[in-house]
């Protein structure tokens, strides 16, 4: 089934970054005047591992279209081991998403270290390609939320 | 077309020449330098120049022993037998897919060549 | 009711060129519980910073959110400007619309959208902020310095010249480090024990100072101000306390086939040993793996000589636990291993050496007492051929990706050396770029080319063969003469890439702080924080953090001190209080929290609680430390009750700014 509405869809993106590593990453490619789409909207959290599944449940039930989480690469947590909990929890939330019929790529687990302002404005691109393509959410979402 | 061929070298070798830093150890390693009119270091830098054309007329790809020193000495992995290896391809390529000319083959005979030989040659270097 | 305060900054053009500033501080005038929504040229400018200091106190603001850079820019600035208007600092909240907005989008409209939205969830945000009162921890007065190169020898002087105790924890028997088998000091050619060996004297002599020699860092606890550390003292099986460092028990010492590790193994040593004759400290240590003694049982010769009793070969290792406000990491660097390096046959040749080997050679207390002669034969050498970047600036496994930075110019300076002193030896350097960017440090090069005429040759080797005659054939390009080269020489020198020190990589995991891949310290920004590692009271010296020359490892030895300096210098420190907190209600003691924790800063405690039938109940509940909380959040997101929240970072925040974002 095709959808019309498709055409003129712009998805809404909410991206998690760690304070430390991917927070600053963004903060590099806007340095850098890297370009990346106005659809992914950034909140900072001091690591990875603060970012509760159920944010990412919260954001799809609100009417995001994607959500992508960003960290430190595993073994340079600021926190030491922040990351690594991020990477089981992510895994295990995959597999409720499966369970509820929600597209994986809808949510994405990305490492970015300060450094990677290149690699940040790159995935971001990438990542609302992805959405896009795939379309609005419309699964979760709680139309009860949605804005008249 | 210089753009074009140079791609195709660069895709069929696998190689990124940007990553050379001249620092000249694959000739310095070469067993048979003196033999060559370019040398590998050269084989690198003119391909990422796009100056093809020359190295494909000379005589130094035919020179190369593919002993593969170069590849295993080249501290940036730039791999440059495989280089010379792919512009050689090119050359061979270029000569389209009768690589033996029936005309020309009266001017390569030789009495003690046996028949089978002219036979397999025909074979594998004509369609 | 909430009294919020907007404030929209232009940053110059920076902002307003691409983002409507008006249209967002008109838009987010309108959102619930914003009193005044303003906009400013540049917010943290004085009169900007005023303007937010003014309206705190002209509307009693409850919370001000500040659309500008990022927060990691001037979240400070902001939180300062509230606090002196008497608003709580963490009632500050930043939105930021210049690296993530204006600074990557073009497009005016959607990037005004985009600033808005941004806005609507820190406004969303900033309604949930509550109150935060940093905490304090007091700063134990003493610091720790890992290493006792010359990078930890100078951090230590100036922390003590300053007035706080240090302790150097160095794992070889002595400190001084590369330096003190380093013979001449590059571009002065001054020597370098001459300018290491009174600084070690020193060092040993300040009342303030403590070295602990032969000893290693086991375990680090704690956090900024107040850390404590196990370090282990290796069984040298000699008393410190006694041994005057006569050197009688290493001249009577049978065993004396040792490869002496000090001179690169050129030569032997006993297995009783003193390093070397400026050693600090000057005591003997036995080598339980050659010492008959230890090894047979046969033989104690050196407690026999010993005229103070202090050979002791049932010594243990020893364990003592020190409270430090400072940790300093000086753990240094060592020339890469060339065993892979098949072509220049190091393995196979004695007359192949790596340059601190040379440094030996030539030394006057190396192995041939200053002459430099061949290692395999003892004869002159009269072509000698120096390969530089040998490891450095490799793409591959075998090497560094880096350039190692003090090659170019020792090389420079053993040519011009040799040139020096045997006139009669022709010196070739193959190299692939001189870099000298030093002061002083082109002309030193020049030096070598134009007065001591040595054939700098622009290319790379590629064969090193020894031959039957003794001696070397050298297989080298010039790229300039675009020519292959042969050339019969006596000697080879290969400028040996160096790496971190093996120790570095568990040390960090012990601190917890940030390595690069090249397990090089990360510092804490690459510009303007050079000397602090991203962890709280630990910092940086010397070439643990990147390749440095002598002048940079001191210097930065000094500025890593002065950092050290101003964290003992108080007597307390604020803490971070965006910490985890537990709602003793709520929470099941579970022990899922304190599972997750890093920095062990969750307890249980039982507690008396009220029950709804007036009756009491004792509970385990969990409890945070605030002083050990970093604040990272794992806790929160374990805790199956949510009992476990983060200030400054709560689920509600979140949620809220989710909720902004999203409708």
């Amino acid at each position: 089934m095709q959808v019309n509405e498709n055409t003129n869809f712009e998805p809404v993106i909410v991206a998690f970054c760690c304070n430390w590593c991917s927070y600053a990453g963004a903060d590099l490619s806007g340095t850098n005047r890297l370009n990346y789409p106005t659809n992914v909207k950034i909140i900072r959290v001091p690591c990875s591992c603060r970012v509760n599944p159920m944010f990412i449940l919260r954001a799809f039930q609100r009417g995001a279209d994607g959500v992508i989480l960003c960290g430190c690469h595993p073994g340079d947590c600021h926190y030491t081991s922040g990351n690594y909990f991020t990477r089981r929890r992510i895994t295990l939330l995959y597999s409720m998403l499966d369970f509820l019929g929600i597209e994986r790529d809808r949510t994405r687990l990305e490492w970015v270290s300060a450094a990677e302002g290149a690699k940040f404005a790159a995935t971001m691109q990438e990542f609302t390609d992805a959405v896009r393509k795939l379309g609005p959410n419309r699964r979760l979402e709680d139309l009860r939320c949605r804005k008249q | 077309m210089s753009d074009k061929l140079k791609e195709q070298i660069l895709r069929s070798s696998g190689s990124n020449v940007l990553k050379c830093m001249r620092c000249g150890k694959c000739s310095a390693t070469c067993p048979s330098y003196d033999e060559m009119e370019y040398h590998p270091h050269q084989f690198v830098y003119m391909v990422e120049k796009g100056d093809i054309e020359k190295l494909m007329s000379s005589d130094s790809l035919y020179k190369c022993l593919t002993c593969f020193a170069c590849v295993d000495r080249c501290p940036r992995g730039v791999e440059p037998a495989k280089v010379v290896e792919a512009v050689r391809l090119a050359a061979v390529r270029r000569q389209g897919n009768n690589h033996l000319v029936p005309t020309d083959i009266p001017g390569m005979l030789d009495d003690d060549l046996p028949q089978q030989a002219i036979v397999t040659a025909f074979r594998k270097y004509t369609k | 009711m909430q009294r919020i305060g907007v404030f929209v900054c232009h940053c110059g053009t920076n902002i307003a060129a691409t983002v409507d500033v008006k249209a967002v501080a008109e838009a987010l005038g309108h959102e619930p519980g914003v009193v005044i929504s303003r906009e400013y040229q540049y917010m943290c400018s004085e009169s900007g910073q005023n303007l937010v200091k003014d309206a705190i106190r002209e509307h009693n603001l409850t919370g001000v959110v500040i659309c500008s850079c990022s927060p990691r820019m001037h979240e400070n600035t902001f939180r300062k400007a509230a606090a002196a208007a008497g608003l709580n600092p963490y009632l500050v909240e930043i939105a930021n619309i210049r690296e993530q907005c204006s600074w990557i989008h073009k497009d005016i409209a959607s990037a005004t959208e985009k600033a808005v939205i941004l806005g609507k969830a820190a406004v969303a945000k900033v309604h949930l902020n509550a109150p935060l009162i940093a905490g304090e921890s007091p700063v134990v007065k003493r610091a720790l310095v890992i290493g006792g190169g010359i990078a930890g020898i100078q951090t230590a002087l100036d922390i003590a010249e300053a007035g706080f105790d240090v302790d150097i924890v160095e794992k070889q028997p002595t400190i001084g480090g590369k330096m003190a088998q380093i013979d001449k000091t590059f571009p002065t050619l001054d020597c370098a024990a001459c300018i290491l060996t009174p600084k070690m004297v020193e060092a040993s002599q300040n009342e303030k100072i403590h070295i602990y020699s032969f000893s290693e860092v086991t375990d680090v606890k704690g956090f900024v101000g107040n850390f404590t550390v196990t370090i282990k003292r290796k069984a040298r099986y000699v008393d410190e306390t006694k041994c005057t460092g006569c050197g009688l028990c290493t001249e009577k010492c049978p065993m004396k086939k040792v490869p002496n590790e000090f001179n690169m193994g050129l030569d032997n040593r006993t297995a009783i040993y003193i390093p070397f004759a400026q050693a600090v400290p000057k005591v003997a240590t036995i080598d339980p793996n050659y010492c008959m003694m230890m090894k047979t049982g046969k033989c104690g010769v050196c407690s026999k000589v010993c005229s103070v009793g202090a050979i002791d070969y049932k010594q243990e290792d020893k364990f003592i636990e020190e409270k430090y406000g400072a940790i300093v990491v000086a753990t240094g660097f060592n020339p890469i291993n060339l065993d892979k390096y098949d072509e220049f046959a190091y393995n196979q040749c004695a007359d192949v050496v790596t340059s601190l080997e040379l440094e030996r050679l030539m030394n006057a207390a190396g192995p041939n007492g200053g002459t430099l002669l061949r290692p395999s034969d003892k004869t002159h050498p009269h072509t000698i051929v120096f390969v530089q970047c040998v490891g450095s600036r490799c793409d591959d496994e075998k090497g560094k990706p880096y350039c190692s930075k003090i090659c170019c110019m020792y090389t420079a300076k053993h040519a011009m050396l040799i040139r020096e002193k045997y006139p009669d030896t022709e010196v070739y350097v193959f190299y692939i770029d001189v870099r000298t960017p030093g002061k002083n440090f082109d002309e030193f090069y020049r030096r070598a080319v134009e007065q001591y005429n040595v054939h700098y040759i622009k290319g790379m080797v590629g064969k090193v063969t020894p031959k039957s005659d003794g001696k070397i054939d050298v297989q080298a390009s010039d790229l300039i003469a675009n020519e292959q080269l042969h050339i019969n020489a006596d000697m080879v020198v290969l400028a040996a890439a160096i790496e971190p020190d093996k120790t570095a990589r568990p040390l960090a995991t012990m601190l917890t702080t940030q390595m690069d891949t090249n397990d090089f310290f990360t510092e804490a920004h690459p510009k303007l924080r050079p000397v602090e590692s991203a962890t709280a009271g630990i910092f940086l010296s010397g070439a643990c953090q990147g390749p440095k020359d002598i002048p940079e490892t001191v210097a930065q030895g000094s500025a890593a001190a002065a950092k050290a300096i101003g964290l003992l210098c108080k007597n307390s420190i604020t803490c971070n209080p965006c910490v985890a907190h537990s709602n003793e209600l709520m929470c099941n003691g579970c022990s899922a929290c304190e599972k997750v924790c890093p920095y062990g800063a969750i307890t249980y405690q039982d507690k008396e609680f009220r029950m709804p039938d007036r009756t009491t109940a004792i509970r385990r509940v969990a409890s945070v430390n605030p002083a050990v909380c970093q604040g990272c959040g794992a806790c929160t997101v374990a805790c199956p009750s949510g009992a476990m929240d983060l200030n400054g970072f709560s689920n509600s925040q979140i949620m809220a700014e989710v909720d902004a974002i999203c409708k």
